[in-house]
């Protein structure tokens, strides 16, 4: 019931950020995730970071996404 | 991709022959509901596999009193409203904020700092923030409510209404007629309270939980693993949504929740009163508390003749089944909030799978 | 009318509720054949000749977004509607509805801009109207435009040209208008490369069908309301059903993430220098080769084709190879955050 995007900390004060998402860059409170740090990736809800992401584990999804990627160009040519 | 969902299949079907039925999985987050069906997942599952849309969206389970009090106040020229967009076309009895957006007094927010911002720009007026959200989003205004306290903020009002989910889930499972099997539980809800907030539900009632991201592949492994142990007999909480979530869940938030709100008892649409689900400012708020500061009048719900939102919201029926589905009931009239929310059971369901009337496909 | 007894944003959005409010309310008081085409541009016939004529007006908030103004979008949007319609632009209007207090240097930098955008096509602005009312009747300035062009004798282009198994076309990426003005509004404001397509589809319009001719079935311009309306108004408009495939239509990865921020759908969104092309499936290739040769069709590719149906529908497939139906648009896309 909630949307949440993945986003990188780019900038930090206090408990005030950027966080830059795909080029979109974000306001976000890190006031939930006290131990935050510059260049962590975060989950952003409602203009609060609410959770650090586990790298190794976001890239493996970031692997699965493109990998769907492949799969769906490979196995259609949309006839042309 | 293909082996992914194979794998799916494979289990789906080990769970079908143990269970001697087709298999009935609620995805209790609004959000795994629009994923679903923008991926069309439904259309690749067997017949064998049935997802029922839970209760997981906030703005179709707000109950009819809230919304009509937010539009009475909204009516009242010293008040300004600010919302999620989500809420802008919940109908109440009178209308949905939507109609009273001419007025200029409908703020639609993305943030809850943003609730803050409007406060002090607008000293002479009373700021009402309809705050509805599960435990991902009442953290936000926990943190609202201590920084306007703090800051001796005078015309700001919270109108909590948020609402907890495993409550929710509970109570689903201890009506007799229920259909659920296991449950796909919701991504970011987790992130807060974390994978172990399950556990009492596995051990009270022996249904697999499963925490799922959204993206289409995350949802159909979380779909093998239910069946896993659904077919092993062996159900249990797994996440599956590791990138996000731990056991624990997310400490601070949960902290400054239990700091900020005391649970009670609360009203859901469509399910009627659930005990300890839903979170009420603590006494030291008093002053930000739109309940005791606005002379919010709750009305009781009124009875909407025909309409199926309940059942729907219980997994019981499927929203084709409802007799206004579709008919009175559609997108841009709609009776009930299933179809009001995009991720509304009956919206998702329309908006996907409609085909003038009838529905194709996605029965599952 | 569906939502009570009042006009809602919604009408306005080129969706569900727009198309309601024409169909109830505007045809009906006009009646006549060529509005009922309800096509980009209007046709009639002058001797030999057919002239295309067409109108538009441009409420844009904020009137300054990165890749353009109100005063380029008026331009090129006008010159768009008379493109796609297989018209050669000779020439537009421009009327102006200025709140009092607007800034001078406002006004001047977006007339500016309107001259512009005008040069850059050959197009002159022939006349127009200027009208100024009380602070807080408008909001800052709204502008009418219309224009007119001459039929290029090999266009043949119409909803009932179109023919199961042709193919469709999009000509760039989608939703960079329609994000790019959501990241200015207010409670929304978020910095980004996002950038609006706003330009003139006229070069793309022209040469396809110089080249194809009457292998071009159908053009249009996806603008409020997406992918989503253009497509959806073809099938309601045709006896055919679309399927398009959601791998094969090109998307801004920045554009994508915001539209995924605020919880929208990017066939919903906006574009302002894009064409959605019908073309026959024996010149689809040469169609996109050409769309590829312009400006503004760099990153064209080709989306869906026609299909039988019995239904007036839209399919996807989607990019597990799934399926689902994508609706006419609502006409005003809520931000969420559930």
């Amino acid at each position: 019931m909630c949307l949440a995007v993945p986003a990188r900390i780019v900038e930090l004060k206090g408990d005030e950020a950027i966080a830059d998402c795909i080029g979109n860059r974000i306001e976000a409170k890190t006031t939930l995730v006290p131990k935050v740090k510059l260049g962590d990736i975060v989950l952003i809800h409602a203009g609060f970071a609410i959770t650090v992401l586990d790298e190794e584990e976001a890239k493996k999804t970031w692997q699965l996404l493109a990998d769907l990627d492949n799969f769906s160009k490979t196995d259609k040519r949309v006839s042309g | 991709m293909l082996e992914r969902i194979n794998r799916a299949y494979t289990q789906i079907a080990r769970a079908q022959k143990v269970l001697g039925r087709t298999v009935n999985i609620m995805e209790v987050c609004g959000t795994h509901t629009v994923s679903i069906f923008r991926a069309g997942l439904r259309t690749t599952f067997p017949e064998g596999l049935k997802l029922l849309s839970g209760p997981g969206c906030p703005v179709c389970i707000t109950d009819q009193g809230y919304i009509d009090a937010v539009l009475s106040l909204a009516d009242r020229d010293d008040c300004l409203i600010a919302t999620y967009g989500d809420m802008i076309r919940v109908p109440g009895r009178k209308g949905s904020l939507e109609q009273k957006t001419n007025k200029g007094n409908i703020k639609i927010i993305l943030s809850a700092e943003d609730v803050l911002k409007l406060a002090k720009q607008n000293p002479a007026k009373k700021i009402l923030f309809v705050a509805v959200g599960f435990e991902t989003t009442a953290p936000a205004t926990a943190v609202l409510a201590n920084e306007a306290f703090r800051q001796g903020v005078k015309n700001l009002f919270i109108f909590s209404n948020h609402k907890l989910v495993v409550p929710a889930m509970e109570a689903l499972l201890s009506e007799k007629n229920h259909r659920i099997d296991a449950f796909l539980c919701p991504g970011h809800v987790s992130v807060i309270i974390g994978s172990d907030a399950y556990k009492p539900v596995v051990e009270r009632f022996e249904k697999p939980c499963v925490v799922a991201g959204f993206e289409p592949m995350q949802i159909i492994d979380a779909i093998s693993e239910i069946c896993r142990q659904l077919a092993d007999r062996k159900p249990e909480v797994a996440s599956l949504y590791r990138a996000a979530v731990t056991a624990a869940g997310n400490k601070t938030a949960q902290k400054i929740i239990n700091e900020t709100f005391d649970v009670s008892n609360g009203w859901w649409r469509g399910l009627g009163k659930i005990k300890k689900s839903t979170l009420k400012l603590k006494k030291k708020f008093s002053h930000l508390d739109a309940e005791k500061q606005l002379g919010i009048e709750f009305i009781p719900e009124e009875d909407l003749t025909g309409c199926c939102c309940g059942e729907v919201l219980c997994g019981l029926m499927d929203p084709p089944d409802c007799g206004l589905f579709a008919t009175n009931c559609t997108p841009e009239t709609p009776v009930g909030p299933c179809m009001v929310s995009s991720e509304g059971a009956c919206a998702a369901w329309f908006k996907y799978t409609l085909k003038k009337g009838k529905v194709d496909g996605g029965r599952r | 009318m569906a939502a009570g007894d009042k006009i809602l944003l919604a009408h306005g959005g080129g969706g569900r509720l727009s198309d309601e409010l024409i169909r109830s309310i505007i045809l009906p008081a006009f009646k006549n054949d060529t509005l009922c085409r309800l096509t980009d541009s209007a046709e009639i016939q002058f001797g030999k000749d057919s002239i295309c004529f067409t109108t538009d007006s441009y409420v844009v908030k904020p009137l300054f977004f990165n890749g353009g103004d109100i005063g380029r979008l008026a331009v090129c949007g006008t010159i768009n509607d008379l493109a796609v319609s297989g018209a050669e632009p000779l020439a537009l209007s421009l009327s102006l509805i200025i709140e009092e207090g607007l800034e001078l240097e406002v006004l001047k930098k977006i007339i500016g801009s309107a001259a512009a955008a005008a040069k850059e096509e050959n197009i002159p602005i022939v006349c127009g109207d200027t009208k100024v009312v009380e602070a807080n009747s408008a909001d800052k300035l709204f502008i009418n435009t219309s224009g007119i062009g001459i039929k290029m004798p090999r266009a043949k282009l119409g909803f009932e040209r179109i023919a199961v198994g042709d193919k469709i076309i999009i000509t760039g990426t989608i939703g960079d208008h329609g994000m790019t003005i959501m990241s200015h509004r207010e409670g929304m404001k978020f910095e980004s490369n996002l950038k609006s397509d706003c330009a003139s589809v006229a070069e793309i319009c022209a040469k396809v069908i110089e080249a194809l001719g009457d292998d071009i079935k159908f053009m249009r311009d996806p603008t409020r309301g997406g992918l989503a309306a253009t497509l959806n108004e073809i099938v309601n408009q045709s006896n055919c059903g679309i399927e398009i495939h959601e791998s094969s239509i090109p998307v801004n990865p920045t554009v994508k993430a915001a539209a995924d921020m605020l919880g929208f759908d990017i066939l919903d969104i906006a574009n302002e220098g894009k064409v959605v092309i019908v073309v026959s499936p024996k010149k689809t290739e040469k169609c996109l080769e050409i769309c590829q040769g312009c400006k503004t069709g760099k990153e064209a590719a080709i989306i869906g084709q026609v299909v039988q149906s019995d239904e007036p529908l839209v399919e996807l497939e989607t990019i597990i190879k799934g399926r689902r139906i994508v609706q006419m648009p609502y006409g005003r896309e809520l931000p969420r955050i559930c």
